[in-house]
C-alpha cells in the first residue's frame, strides 16, 4: 500500500495557563494520501487551527504537543531538530493564514518577501532568479508581475491572499495547510479563490488541508471531511457521504446551519448552547451538554472514533452500543 | 517631493504658536519675578540715579507690554537682540555654544539607541526568562538614575580611580580649539583639519558625557523596544514568515526590529526633550561649554534677552527633531507619504 | 433609569471595583504583581524614614560634631561623614522628608490644577479647548527641566518656590491625560443617557466622567511623583533648590562633587542611591498598577 504523505497519530495539545490547562486538542488521528485533500470543520475554538499550526511546530507559547506522532513521509515531525524543521517549513509543508491583510510584512515589497523566502532555502539564488520564479507563480495566480515591486498596502485583500498562496507555492511543497483562507474575503472573491485553490491543487500536485468553520466551502474542494468539536474529531469520512448522511448529531447540526437559498427558510438555523470550556471539559462526550440525542452513557464515558462504512469513522454512543 | 517640502514648511510654521506661548511665559516670568539685570550687574548698593540711567538705556523702564511687543517685533525679523549684561549680540554666544550641545546630544542619542534597542529586542526574544527579567530591571533602574549622578560615578571610576579618561571640558587645556575649529563640531573639525591627535583628544573628552546620557536614557528605550517587539512578534506576518521557513534571526531582527522601530522613532521625537534636559545637567557636571551652561550663567546675571534667545533655540531644536523624525518615518514606512 | 446609571458608575462603587481588581491581580499577573508589591514596599519604607527619621538616624542632619571630617564609611558612620563632620547616613535619612514633601506637594498641585482644566476643556470643547490645549502642548513639548530651571532661578531658593517650579511643568501631563479620556468618555452611552434625561453638565462631569478617569490618574500620579523626585533633585543639584540648612539629597551630591577628585566617593554615592531607590519605588508602583489596570496606557 502506498505510504500516506501525512499520518497523524493520537495528537494531543495543551495550553498550560495560570488557571489550569486548556486541553485544546485530544487524541486526534488522521492520514492524508498524496494529492488528497481533507477539510477540518468546526466552530471557532474547536482546535482545528491549533492542529494546523502544530503540524509546522509553530504553536504560540505556551501551547505544546503533549502526545502522539506526526509522520510526514514516515518521519516524525516532532523528533526533528529545530533547524531541520525550519527547512521543512515552506519547502515541504506550506501554510496560508486567515488574515491576508496582516500576513504580509507592511515594510517590505512583495518581491523582497519572495526573495527572502527563496533565499532562506536556497542561499545561492540571485535576486534575478528569484524575481523570475516569483513572476511565474504570480502569473499562475493571475497577478501582473509588476505587482512584485509594490508594497502590501497597495494591494487589495483578495490579491494579498493570492500572494500569500504564491509565497506558499513558490518552493513547491507537497502539502499545503490553508487556515480559514477566505474568512476575511467577500463572497465573490471567495468563490474565485476556491476555484483557484482547486486548480492549483491539481497543477502543483499538492495535498491540501483546509481548515474552516464553513462546511459548505469545505465540501466544494475537500475529498474528505473531519468534523471537530472540543478538540476531538467527532466524525470523519468522504465529503459527499458526510453531507448526504451525517451520522454524528453535531455534524447534523452543522449541516442544518448552512444557509440554503433554495429552501425558503423562516430564519437561520443555529445550534443551541456554546462551545465547551476546555480547561474543565464536560465529562464523557464533550458534545453531550448540547446534544439533542444525549443518553446517560454520553455523560459518563468518552466515545472513541470507530470504523463504520466506506472509511467513515464516528465517535458517538449512538453507534457504539455494541461495545 | 513637492508634497514633502510643503509638509516640512507647514510643520515649521506650526511651531510658531508653540514658540510664541513659551516666549510669552518666559518673558513674563523673567520680568514679574524679583531681581533685574541692572542690580545684578551694578550690585544692590549702586546709587539710584545710576540704576535709573542704566534702566533707561536698556529700555527696562518702559511698560512690560511695550517691551514685549518690541521684542516680538525684533524676533519677527530673526533678530535675537543684544545682551543686556555683556556687550555682545545674543546670537554670538549661542553660535559658539550650540555646536557643543548638538555634538553632546547627538552622541548621547547614539549611545542611547546603541544600548537600549538591542537590549530591548533581545529581552523580547527571550521573554519570561531570567535574562529578560534582568534586562527589564536594568531598564527600570537606568530610568531612575539622575543623569548627573551617573556622570559623577563615571568620573569617579574612569577619571579618579582608573585615570583613563578626562572628566571636564571638550578638550585638554593645552589643546587649543582655534587650531582646528571651523564649524564648532570638534569631532568633525579635527577630522577635517587632519589633526588626529586633536581628534583623539576631542573623542576621549566626548566619551564620558555622551555615555552618561546614553546609559540613563537607554532605560526608556529598553522598555519601549521590548514592548513593541513583543507586539510585533505576535503579529500575523511574523507567524507567516516563520511558516515559510524564514530563520529565527531574520524573523526577529529583520521583520521584528524594523516594525518595532516605527513606534520607537515616535518616542525618539518625544524623548528628545528629555535628552536636552539631560544634556543641560550633563554639561554642568562635565563643565561642557554648551547651551545649558550658557542658560545657567545668564539666568544668574538676569540677562533677559540671552535667556529668551536660548529658550527660542531649545524650542527650535525640539521642532527640528520632530520634523526629522517625521521624515525618517516616511523613509522607513512605505505606507507614509507626504 | 437614572438610578441604575448612577448605581453602576458612582465613585464609591468604582473605587470598590478598582480595589477588587488590584487584589485579584496577583493570580493573573505574576511578575507585574510582585513589581507593584516591591514598589509599595519601597515607598512605605521611605515614608517611614520621612515621618520618623529619628528612629533610624543616629545623629541630627546638621550635627557638625558627629564625627571628624570626610571619614570613609565605617561601623560608626555607615555612609561616612562629609566635609563639615556631619553623618551622611543621618543626612540621607532626614533628606527623604524634603524630597518626598516637595515631590508629593508638586504632584498634588499639578494634578489639582491639571485635572479640572482637562475635564472642563475636554468636555466644553470649542475655542477655549483649542487655546488651552495649544498652551499645554507647548509647555509639554518643551524640555520640562529647562523650564523648571528658569522658574526656580527667578523665584529664588525656598521649599515653596521649588515646589511651584516643579509643579508648573507637570500640569500639562494631567491636562492631556484627562482631556484625552474625557473626549472618549463623552461619547459613551451612559453619559449620553445621563444627558438625555437632563443631568446638568457639572453633575455629568463629576458623577459620571471623573470616576472613570481616577484609575489612569492614579497610575500617572505615581509615575509623576517619580519624575518630580528627579526634577527636585536636579534643581537642588544645580543649586537652584533649597536654602542651606535643609538636608537635601541633590544639594549633598553637588557639595560632594567638589571632593570627588580627591577620591571621596561616599558623599555622592549614597544620596544618589537614595534618589534612585525612591524614584524606582514610585515607578514600579505606577507600572505595576498600569499593567494591571490599563495595559496600553504606557505605550502612548
Amino acid at each position: 500500500m502506498e505510504q500516506p504523505i501525512l499520518e497523524v497519530k493520537n495528537i494531543s495539545i495543551d495550553y498550560p495557563i495560570s488557571i489550569g490547562t486548556v486541553e485544546a486538542v485530544r487524541n486526534v488521528s488522521f492520514s492524508l494520501k498524496e494529492g488528497e485533500s481533507i477539510g477540518f470543520v468546526g466552530e471557532s475554538g474547536c482546535g482545528k487551527s491549533t492542529l494546523g499550526l502544530s503540524l509546522l511546530r509553530l504553536l504560540r507559547p505556551p501551547g505544546m504537543v503533549v502526545g502522539g506522532q506526526m509522520l510526514y513521509h514516515g518521519t516524525d515531525l516532532l523528533s526533528l531538530k529545530e533547524e531541520e524543521m525550519r527547512k521543512l517549513r515552506g519547502n515541504n509543508i506550506a501554510m496560508v493564514f486567515q488574515n491576508p491583510l496582516t500576513s504580509l510584512d507592511p515594510l517590505y515589497s512583495i518581491e523582497d518577501q519572495f526573495f527572502e523566502t527563496l533565499k532562506e532555502h536556497n542561499p545561492q539564488i540571485t535576486r534575478q532568479e528569484a524575481v523570475e520564479r516569483a513572476g511565474k507563480v504570480l502569473e499562475d495566480l493571475s497577478i501582473d508581475k509588476d505587482r512584485l515591486y509594490e508594497y502590501p498596502h497597495q494591494l487589495s485583500g483578495g490579491m494579498r491572499q493570492r500572494i500569500m498562496i504564491g509565497l506558499g507555492l513558490i518552493l513547491n511543497p507537497d502539502l499545503l495547510i490553508a487556515d480559514e483562507p477566505t474568512t476575511s474575503l467577500d463572497v465573490i472573491v471567495e468563490a474565485g479563490f476556491i476555484d483557484l485553490l482547486a486548480r492549483l491543487k491539481k497543477e502543483y500536485n499538492i495535498s491540501l488541508i483546509l481548515i474552516s468553520h464553513n462546511l459548505g466551502l469545505v465540501a466544494e474542494i475537500a475529498d474528505r471531511i473531519a468534523v471537530m468539536y472540543g478538540g476531538m474529531i467527532m466524525e470523519i469520512g468522504e465529503a459527499g457521504d458526510i453531507f448526504a448522511r451525517p451520522m454524528h448529531p453535531y455534524t447534523e447540526g452543522l449541516i442544518g446551519c448552512v444557509p440554503n437559498i433554495k429552501m425558503d427558510q423562516e430564519k437561520l438555523a443555529s445550534m443551541p448552547g456554546s462551545p465547551p470550556d476546555l480547561v474543565t471539559p464536560p465529562a464523557g462526550c464533550r458534545f453531550s451538554p448540547r446534544c439533542p440525542k444525549v443518553m446517560d452513557i454520553c455523560r459518563e464515558k468518552t466515545p472513541v472514533l470507530q470504523d463504520y462504512k466506506n472509511g467513515r469513522k464516528v465517535a458517538c454512543w449512538l453507534y457504539n452500543e455494541a461495545e | 517631493m513637492k508634497g514633502l517640502l510643503r509638509y516640512a514648511i507647514t510643520r515649521i510654521l506650526m511651531t510658531i504658536p508653540m514658540l510664541f506661548i513659551l516666549l510669552t511665559i518666559v518673558f513674563l516670568v523673567l520680568r514679574v519675578m524679583p531681581g533685574d539685570p541692572v542690580s545684578a550687574m551694578l550690585g544692590a548698593h549702586a546709587p539710584e540715579r545710576v540704576i535709573e540711567e542704566k534702566k533707561e538705556e536698556l529700555g527696562l523702564n518702559k511698560p512690560i507690554m511695550v517691551q514685549y511687543v518690541n521684542y516680538l517685533g525684533q524676533l519677527a525679523r530673526f533678530d535675537l537682540g543684544n545682551s543686556m549684561v555683556l556687550k555682545q549680540r545674543v546670537s554670538a554666544p549661542i553660535k559658539e555654544k550650540l555646536p557643543a550641545t548638538i555634538e553632546l546630544t547627538f552622541w548621547g542619542m547614539f549611545f542611547t539607541l546603541l544600548i537600549g534597542v538591542p537590549l530591548g529586542a533581545y529581552a523580547a526574544n527571550k521573554r519570561r526568562t531570567g535574562r529578560d527579567f534582568g534586562i527589564r530591571l536594568y531598564g527600570n533602574i537606568a530610568y531612575c538614575i539622575p543623569v548627573y549622578w551617573m556622570g559623577l560615578m563615571l568620573q569617579l571610576i574612569f577619571g579618579v580611580w582608573l585615570k583613563w579618561l578626562p572628566v571636564a571640558g571638550r578638550t585638554s587645556p593645552r589643546m587649543l580649539s582655534s587650531q582646528f575649529s571651523k564649524t564648532g563640531f570638534y569631532l568633525f573639525d579635527t577630522l577635517l583639519a587632519g589633526n588626529l591627535r586633536a581628534f583623539n583628544d576631542v573623542a576621549v573628552h566626548l566619551l564620558l558625557p555622551s555615555l552618561t546620557l546614553g546609559i540613563v536614557l537607554s532605560g526608556i528605550f529598553v522598555r519601549l523596544t521590548r514592548a513593541n517587539m513583543l507586539d510585533v512578534l505576535k503579529s500575523d506576518y511574523v507567524l507567516a514568515a516563520r511558516a515559510r521557513g524564514v530563520s529565527e534571526k531574520l524573523v526577529v531582527y529583520k521583520h521584528g526590529l524594523k516594525n518595532a522601530f516605527i513606534p520607537i522613532l515616535t518616542m525618539l521625537g518625544l524623548q528628545f526633550a528629555i535628552l536636552l534636559a539631560g544634556a543641560v545637567l550633563t554639561e554642568t557636571t562635565f563643565s561642557w561649554p554648551g547651551m545649558g551652561r550658557l542658560l545657567m550663567e545668564r539666568i544668574y546675571l538676569r540677562d533677559y534677552p540671552t535667556v529668551q534667545g536660548v529658550i527660542v533655540v531649545f524650542a527650535l531644536m525640539v521642532s527640528v527633531i520632530s520634523l526629522m523624525v517625521d521624515l525618517l518615518y516616511a523613509a522607513i514606512d512605505p505606507r507614509v507619504k507626504y | 433609569m437614572n438610578s441604575t446609571v448612577k448605581a453602576k458608575y458612582s465613585p464609591a462603587s468604582f473605587l470598590g471595583a478598582f480595589i477588587k481588581k488590584i487584589s485579584k491581580a496577583n493570580k493573573t499577573y505574576g511578575v507585574e504583581w510582585w513589581i507593584m508589591i516591591a514598589g509599595i514596599a519601597i515607598v512605605l519604607f521611605m515614608l517611614f524614614t520621612a515621618f520618623f527619621p529619628q528612629v533610624l538616624a543616629p545623629y541630627l542632619p546638621g550635627d557638625q560634631d558627629a564625627g571628624t571630617q570626610l571619614e570613609a564609611p565605617s561601623p560608626q558612620h555607615i555612609f561616612g561623614t562629609d566635609n563639615l563632620n556631619r553623618d551622611i547616613f543621618s543626612r540621607v535619612v532626614y533628606g527623604s522628608r524634603t524630597i518626598l514633601g516637595v515631590a508629593f506637594a508638586a504632584a498634588l498641585l499639578s494634578s489639582i490644577i491639571g485635572i479640572p482644566l482637562g475635564l472642563i476643556s475636554g468636555y466644553a470643547g470649542g475655542v477655549f479647548d483649542r487655546i488651552l490645549s495649544l498652551i499645554m502642548d507647548s509647555i509639554y513639548s518643551f524640555p520640562g527641566l529647562i523650564l523648571a530651571i528658569a522658574f526656580a532661578a527667578m523665584l529664588g531658593p525656598g521649599v515653596v518656590n521649588i515646589t511651584l517650579a516643579v509643579s508648573v511643568i507637570y500640569i500639562p501631563t494631567y491636562f492631556r491625560l484627562v482631556r484625552g479620556q474625557v473626549l472618549t468618555l463623552k461619547e459613551e452611552l451612559y453619559v449620553e443617557a445621563a444627558r438625555s434625561i437632563g443631568a446638568k453638565d457639572g453633575a455629568i462631569l463629576f458623577k459620571y466622567i471623573f470616576p472613570n478617569v481616577i484609575a489612569t490618574v492614579a497610575i500617572v500620579f505615581s509615575l509623576n511623583i517619580a519624575d518630580a523626585i528627579m526634577t527636585e533633585a536636579a534643581l537642588s543639584y544645580i543649586g537652584l533648590g533649597l536654602p542651606a540648612g535643609i538636608p537635601d539629597w541633590g544639594m549633598d551630591i553637588s557639595i560632594g562633587k567638589s571632593f570627588l577628585p580627591s577620591g571621596v566617593w561616599w558623599m555622592i554615592t549614597f544620596p544618589g542611591l537614595a534618589i534612585i531607590l525612591l524614584a524606582l519605588g514610585f515607578t514600579m508602583l505606577g507600572e505595576g498598577l498600569a499593567e494591571i489596570l490599563n495595559p496600553r496606557l504606557l505605550e502612548k
